[in-house]
Formats: C-alpha cells, structure tokens, sequence
C-alpha cells in the first residue's frame, strides 16, 4: 500500500517550472507524484492537507546554519536546531562546520549525519572544513568528507585567510564537483570591530568595521576564482562595493555565487543606537548602512544575489547579557526568516512569490548540489507551505532553538511558515511540529 | 486644589507696625545691636529681614548685615516629595561665628523649616545664639520650637492657609488666611 | 522635569532642560565647597556605589566627594578587566551591589554602551563615569559649567576641541552637550584620530589644529589615550606634539580672552605643552572644582524625592 500525502488547493509557485498557479500536489513514496488542478484522495491510504488560501512552494533550504553540534551542545544541538527549522518552514539545512572539534574529517562529517538520523527533523547537510582545524594552513581531507556526506566546504567562521591556500582548494574541489563557501574579511580591517564603520561607530564610541573590509576579500576571493575556475560561493554579503564586485565578476562569467542574510536586507546600524547597545544587533558581518540595504535588494532583484541564508547563530543567553565588546556575534535567525522576508521584501513588492522560492529553495539546491529546490515529478516531496495573512508577534522565547538571540524581539510580522513537509512527511503544519 | 482667601489679617500698615514693633524687641533684648545679625530664610524671609535692616538702620543708624539662607539641603522631607525641589543660593556675607543670629520667616507653622534653618546655620559657624523672628505664628507645632519675635498670633485650623504677601514678590502687602474652595 | 530615579547614560540622550537643571543646581552646590564644614545632610542614608572597571582618580575622587559632601556614603569596587581574563560577569556583581542596598551605581568602563547595559540590569539608577569610547557626560556638564563660570554663555561660543577625539569619550560628551546648548565646534586632529563622518555630529573637522582654533573662546585639549592606541594611527609622541599639540603659536590663532582646558590626565609636552597647562588662560583646575559641585547637583536630583 503506497504511501500519499495529498496538499490540496493551494497555490503552487515553482521557479523550477515557472509554475504559479492554484493546483494540488500529491506526494506518494516521499516524492512528488502527481500536480493537477483536481487530485481525489484514495480513501484510507492518503492523508490530505487543506492549502487553501496557503502558498505552496519547494522545500526551503537554508544554505548557511550553525548547529553548533558537537561542541557547543549549550547553544544549539542538530534536534534544536533542525526543529527550529522546521517551525520556520526549512526542509533542509546546511550546517557550518565551526563546530568543537571542527568538522575537518570524514568521521566528525559521519557523526553529524548519524546524529541527524537520530535526532533531525529535516535534512542536515554538513558543511567540511576547508584546512584542518579551520586554521588556514592546511588543506583537511575534502576528498574523504565529500564522499561521506558533506556538500561544501568552508571555514566559516573565518576567511579563509591565505590567498594561496584558498587558491589550492579552489583548484582541489575542482576534482569533487563542490564548491567552496568563503566568509569573506579581512582580518586586519575589521580586527577589534564591534559594527559598521561610519557614522553610527562615531557616536556609539564602538570600533568599526568598514565595508572595505569585506570587499577586499570579496575582490581577491573572485580573483582566485577567475585564476582556478574553482566553483567560489560568498557567504552572507552585506555591502553595496561586494554585490557591485560580485556583479562584474558574474558579467564576466566567473563561476560565483553569493548569500544575503534577512538581517542584513532589513536592519541598518542605526538599530544598534536606537536599541541603547543591544547586544543581539551585534552580527558579523555588522549591520550595513541604508545605502547598503538599498544596493542588497537591488541586488536580490537583479540577479546578482542567488540566495538567502540565514546564518543562524544561536548563543547561550549568558553570551549576549554581557558589554557590548564582549558579547558574541550572530542572530538566532531560523525562526524569523521566512516572516520577515515576507513582511519585508514580498509584501511591499520588492520581490515576489517566484523570486522568494527561487531564493530560499531552487538556488540553495542548485548551488549545494543538493535534492530538491523543486517541485517536478520524481523529486524529493519537499515543500514549505506559506500562510501569507497570518499576522503575529516575534517572540524568542516561544523558539524552538536554543538561541533566543534576535533582534526583532516584538516585531509585528505579517505572513509565516504554515506547513514543513519532508520526504513526504509532515514535520511542521498550521505552526505546530508534528514531531 | 483652589484656595479662596478668608480674611484679611494683615494689610500694609498692619505688616509695618509689626516689623517696627519686632525691631525694637530686637534692640530691647540685645541691649542693642552689636554683633546682631539678620537671616532671611529663602523666600519671603529674605524681604522681611531686609525690611527690619532699614528700620533699624533709621531708628537706631546701625547698618546691622543680612544675609540669605537657602534650607532646600536641609529639609527632612526631601524623601517624602514626588519632584525635588529648587535649590536657591545661600549668601552669608559675614562670619557667623560669634554672631547673634536673628533668623527671619515669614510664617512659623510645624517649625521643621526653623530646625532645617538652625541645622543650616550651624554648619555654617557656631553663632553666640540664634533667634526667631516671624511675622505669623499660626501654631500646629510638630517639634518643640518657639519664637522669640511674634509680630501676629492667629489661631487657624489645619486646613485653613495663611498667605504673606509682599510687595517685592506679589505687588502688594497683606497677610491673608485661605481656604481649600469646597465642591 | 526630573533627574529622579533615571539613569544619567550621555549627553546625546539628555535634554537641554535637564542639563541646565544640573547646571543651575550645581551653581546653587559650589557655596558648600567653600565652607568651613562641607557638608550638607541632604543625602543622608544614601549609599553611592562607584563601580570602577578602569582606573581613575580624578573621577572617582570627585564622585566620592560629591557623595560625601552632600551626605551619602560612597562604597567603591574597583576592578580591571580585560575580555581574557573575564570572572564574574558585570551583571553578577551590579546585581550582587543592587541586593545590598546600593542606592545609584556610578560606573566606569572600559567597554563602550556598558553603561547603557547596566542601566537594563539594574532598577537602581546608573551614572555613567565614562565607558569606553562613547561618552563622559558628568565631564562634558562640568565642562560647561566651566565655560558659563568664565564667558557666562553658550549659545554663539566658539570651541575648538584638539586632539584624539578617535578615541575620546570627552569630546564625544562635550560636542553633544555643547551642540546642544548653541555652541559652534570645530575639532582637529591627525586624520587616523578623528572618526568617520564626525561633520554628521554638527561640527566642523579640521587636519590642522591652527585652523580649527582660529578665533576660538575656548581651546579644548583632549588627551592623547596612549592605553587606547591599538594601532599604527600616528608615528611618534615628538610627531604628535609638534603638529598637534598645544603650544603658545598655535593658541595664538585662538581670541585674547580664549581659555584652554583639559579633561586630565594630562601628559604634559605631548598634547599641551607646559607653560600653557600652567598659564593664567589655563582653566583646568577649575574643572576639577566644578566636577564636585556638578556631581552634587546629579546626586541631588536623581537620588532626591521618592518612587
């Protein structure tokens, strides 16, 4: 006896087909069977949601989490983290690899996947380290993670700091198909920074960061593209010079690909003043200037940008209750993406429904080479339901991550993750977990 | 809250005797006005001690020195109050040590302005003595304090409230008794 | 219009009625540092806390005294930090200090916005004695409470602030509070110590210090923080002294009757040169003076009345 989910009545928008339109959509076996205007349930064997009035759309995939397991267990786990996604309408998740140890083996890459069969509510794809111990020097064994399990390589959390270095492993990866995500910085720059360079860090008295300080790297990350032809992603962008770098480098067919955090495409550096020195607005990159949230849109509109990524970085409580200086940086952000960019960016227009799932589904999963991203028969049935009148509160601790570390605490949201399907099986559904 | 005057208790000429009669009693019982010093105590202290200064400097051709005295810092109720209260300056151009100090008010009530106004003094220096000298004692003492210079009894209720006004404040001379306006 | 119960966190945040609330009470308070017996019982049963995470003398001496003066009793915790070496967390001890009956909490720190974190710590007021490269707005109101004592005015006054604003708290304080008032700024300095975008503030920004003084009433030198310079922002200590320091040529660009201050410590030959310090235009000990009278009016008004 099969196995259906049928999602009735809902609209369906799927950049992978151009598809926009009311339809319901069967999942049999976990993969997406059947999108007609009319599917009739087989009595018994089939469980129906109503989407009436809901969006439909591919699994979300969000590019860019920090699990913090193993190591930082206090902060986040993989069941946490993954229920957080869940509830924020992720089927998928891709995680950093700057855990305790640092996921620069095939073994610790095992142990995130075992840990994920035991614990996860959606997919977990680990993210290898590109040098052992994430410390810049040494390429760690890509080859040996790649074939077990993991689908990037990066070492976030830091640049990948020699030129050199990142030019051998962008010619190396070249061998396995992966790409390569960069957390560009320069360190020199922005050593002792606490936010954006400019008028703001004036009168906080708190260092700045400059913009050039990521550019820079920006600018000699995508030399090194060129120089390899190596497959080069740039991890949450946030400056007008770095999507304007990444533009021309696109135009002249270098193989890049970028991500933008909700954060950065909504709050400026003036949060930071108007909140009296909250620490939860402390994130690296820092928040941007108005100029720059204008040039990052622009930027999702026309192209340049490929995704959004929430860099979702919880912290234990203890780690933002303390001087600005001292606090960690990051944002909890699995919890509040969706709503945000809904109330932010697609309700006033500035990017519709097809481009959003383009953005958080069909890009992720082409750039990750990962399943999914779509809704066409055969694949993984995936999908993230959209309630786009829900109207509420954000409210940290009603999270389902351990990291209540937002700085949209309070903020009235239009528009929220309704449903969480994965391999055909409800995780999340009308805001609730089904697990 | 609205106050209505009552009564007039004091008019121009009634406020006048007073001060003449106070000014002699200081002469009488200082035999005299060596070491004398006037205080007004901030606000309606400080006109009526100049006033007795000019009676006494026409009466006995003494120029006897005033000073101000701000007890704001001094109050015991500071506490109890919902908006801290102005502090004015306290101006002593002469030494209080030694001194006779006359303190001057306009109206003597609880008597915790006089003991907030001996403490402020005593901080000062350590005059030879201190005296009182008020235009109204209106009673309802709450700390055992009297006065040595009276210029008008008036026996009122607790609720009732006595006005001095002077003309370098208010335009006019006159001691009123008021009362909270009913309805 | 009330100080009472409210956190004294910067000028930038203070309104012009409550500064010159604190400046006209202080102006009533400076008769009582010239008394025989300094002390008034105003604040008697209050308990003042000065939570110090950088050294200081002058500032907390003066707080101390300030409490002292007008009768309430300073408790002081000292401690420095660094981010390594971290022990009990700010809030622990503030918390710790407030279940002990502390009635206000002046703080200085070495970390910006600390103050602003206390503040959402504590219920007790918090006093800001300088964190980090933000603010000093006690400094900034003694500061104007000088000038008012020597040019009886603000408003259309013209004052060069000289030096290491980069890292200055002080300057940040006076160019808010002085704004604020009516005064024109102009600020100078080597280019690697001023911030960015400091005109946005309402001030005008020189590279060389002669400019910035000309016609100036009052010539503010700030400190070079040699603890503060992480970086390679200027060569050497001869280099800054003779472009940017504070000698007789250069404060003859300023007016006659111009005064010169300092916020203290000084280093004498570095941004100011001696005979300047020393001369009869020289108004800092002035500053100290009023520092006292200053503090006394801002215990009075927040410590005073009740909830």
């Amino acid at each position: 006896m099969a196995d259906h989910l049928l999602i009735k009545g809902g609209r369906v928008v799927d950049p992978s087909s151009k598809t926009d339109q009311v339809l319901d959509v069967l999942i049999t076996n976990g993969k997406i069977a059947r999108l007609a205007q009319s599917i009739e349930a087989e009595n018994g064997t089939t469980e129906v949601l109503d989407a009436t009035g809901k969006i439909v759309m591919p699994g979300f995939i969000d590019m860019h989490v920090h699990l913090r397991e193993p190591g930082f267990e206090y902060k986040e786990d993989i069941g946490t983290g993954t229920r957080a996604a869940a509830m924020g309408g992720f089927t998928a998740v891709a995680c950093m690899p700057n855990t305790q140890p640092a996921c620069d083996t095939d073994t610790v890459v095992g142990r995130i996947l075992e840990r994920a069969k035991q614990t996860a509510c959606v997919r977990v794809y680990p993210i290898g380290a590109v040098t052992k111990g994430r410390a810049g020097k040494e390429l760690a064994e890509m080859g040996e993670m790649r074939a077990a399990g993991a689908v990037a390589f990066s070492d976030d959390g830091s640049p990948v700091t020699s030129a050199e270095v990142l030019r051998c492993a962008l010619e190396y990866l070249k061998s396995f198909d992966a790409v390569l995500i960069d957390h560009p910085e320069d360190l020199s720059l922005s050593a002792g920074g606490q936010i954006n360079y400019g008028l703001i860090s004036t009168v906080t008295g708190l260092r700045g960061i400059p913009n050039e300080s990521e550019e820079v790297a920006v600018a000699r990350d995508l030399l090194i593209a060129k120089l390899t032809g190596g497959r080069l992603h740039l991890a949450h962008v946030s400056t007008k010079g770095s999507v304007e770098l990444i533009r021309q480098a696109k135009a002249k067919g270098i193989r890049v690909t970028c991500e933008v955090t909700p954060h950065h495409l909504i709050l400026t550096d003036e949060t930071v003043l108007e909140s009296g020195y909250d620490t939860n607005t402390k994130v690296n990159p820092p928040l941007r200037t108005q100029e720059d949230v204008a040039a990052l849109r622009q930027a999702l509109a026309d192209g340049t940008i490929d995704a959004i990524a929430t860099d979702h970085a919880p912290h234990h409580f203890d780690e933002k209750w303390v001087e600005f200086d001292y606090a960690e940086f990051g944002i909890s952000g699995l919890e509040t993406a969706v709503s945000l960019i809904i109330d932010r960016l697609v309700l006033p227009g500035i990017i519709d429904w097809m481009k959003m799932a383009e953005l958080m589904s069909l890009n992720p999963a082409r750039i990750l080479g990962v399943p999914g991203g779509t809704l066409e028969v055969g694949a993984p049935g995936d999908i993230t339901i959209i309630d786009p009148e829900l109207e509420y509160s954000i409210l940290p601790h009603n999270f389902e991550s351990k990291g209540k570390n937002t700085p949209f605490v309070g903020w009235r949201v239009t528009g929220a993750p309704y449903g969480t399907i994965v391999g055909g099986k409800v995780v999340m559904y009308d805001r609730r977990l089904a697990v | 809250m609205q106050f209505i005057d009552k009564a007039e208790i004091m008019d121009v000429d009634g406020i006048r005797r007073a001060l003449v009669r106070i000014a002699h009693e200081i002469v009488e019982k200082n035999k005299g006005l060596e070491d004398v010093v006037l205080v007004g105590i901030r606000r309606r202290g400080v006109p009526l001690a100049r006033r007795l200064a000019e009676i006494l400097k026409k009466s006995e051709d003494v120029d006897v020195p005033v000073g101000e005295l701000d007890i704001t810092l001094y109050r015991d109720d500071l506490t109890l109050r919902f908006e801290q209260p102005h502090v004015g300056s306290t101006v002593l151009p002469f030494d209080v040590a030694g001194k006779k100090v006359v303190l001057v008010d306009d109206v003597l009530y609880t008597g915790r302005t006089v003991r907030a106004a001996l403490d402020a003094i005593i901080d000062l220096g350590r005059p030879a003595c201190i005296q009182l000298a008020v235009l109204v004692d209106r009673g309802h003492r709450e700390i055992p304090i009297r006065a040595d210079y009276v210029g008008k009894n008036v026996p009122t209720s607790r609720k009732e409230v006595i006005n001095v006004r002077l003309k370098e404040y208010d335009s006019i001379d006159q001691v009123v008794i008021s009362e909270e306006a009913q309805g | 219009m009330s100080l009472r119960g409210k956190d004294l966190l910067s000028l930038r945040e203070m309104s012009q009625e409550d500064m010159e609330l604190v400046l006209s009470t202080a102006r009533s308070l400076k008769e009582i540092l010239s008394r025989p017996i300094k002390k008034v019982p105003t604040l008697r049963g209050k308990v003042v806390c000065n939570l110090f995470y950088e050294p200081s003398t002058r500032t907390k001496m003066s707080f101390e005294l300030a409490a002292r003066y007008m009768s309430a009793d300073p408790v002081s915790f000292a401690k420095e930090t660094s981010a390594m070496k971290k022990g009990e967390t700010l809030a622990d001890t503030a918390r710790n200090l407030e279940a002990m009956g502390v009635d206000l909490v002046v703080m200085r720190h070495n970390v910006s916005g600390s103050c602003h974190f206390l503040a959402k710590v504590l219920d007790i007021p918090v006093v800001n004695a300088g964190d980090g490269m933000n603010e000093h707005p006690t400094q900034a109101l003694l500061d104007i409470f000088t000038i008012l004592d020597y040019k009886s005015r603000i408003r259309g006054l013209k004052v060069a602030i000289i030096g290491d604003v980069l890292h200055s708290r002080v300057a940040r304080s006076n160019i808010f509070g002085l704004t604020k008032m009516g005064a024109e700024i102009s600020v100078a300095g080597p280019s690697t110590l001023l911030p960015p975008e400091i005109e946005k503030l309402g001030v005008k920004a020189y590279t060389r210090p002669e400019e910035a003084i000309e016609g100036a009433d009052v010539v503010y030198v700030l400190r070079l923080q040699l603890e503060r310079q992480s970086k390679s922002l200027f060569p050497s200590q001869r280099e800054y002294s003779n472009f940017f320091g504070i000698n007789r040529h250069k404060l003859s660009y300023a007016k006659e009757d111009a005064i010169v201050m300092h916020p203290g410590p000084m280093n004498r030959g570095v941004e100011i040169t001696t005979d300047i310090a020393d001369s009869p235009r020289s108004v800092i000990l002035d500053q100290v003076t009023s520092g006292v009278a200053v503090r006394m009016a801002i215990l009075y008004h927040i410590l005073g009345g009740r909830d």
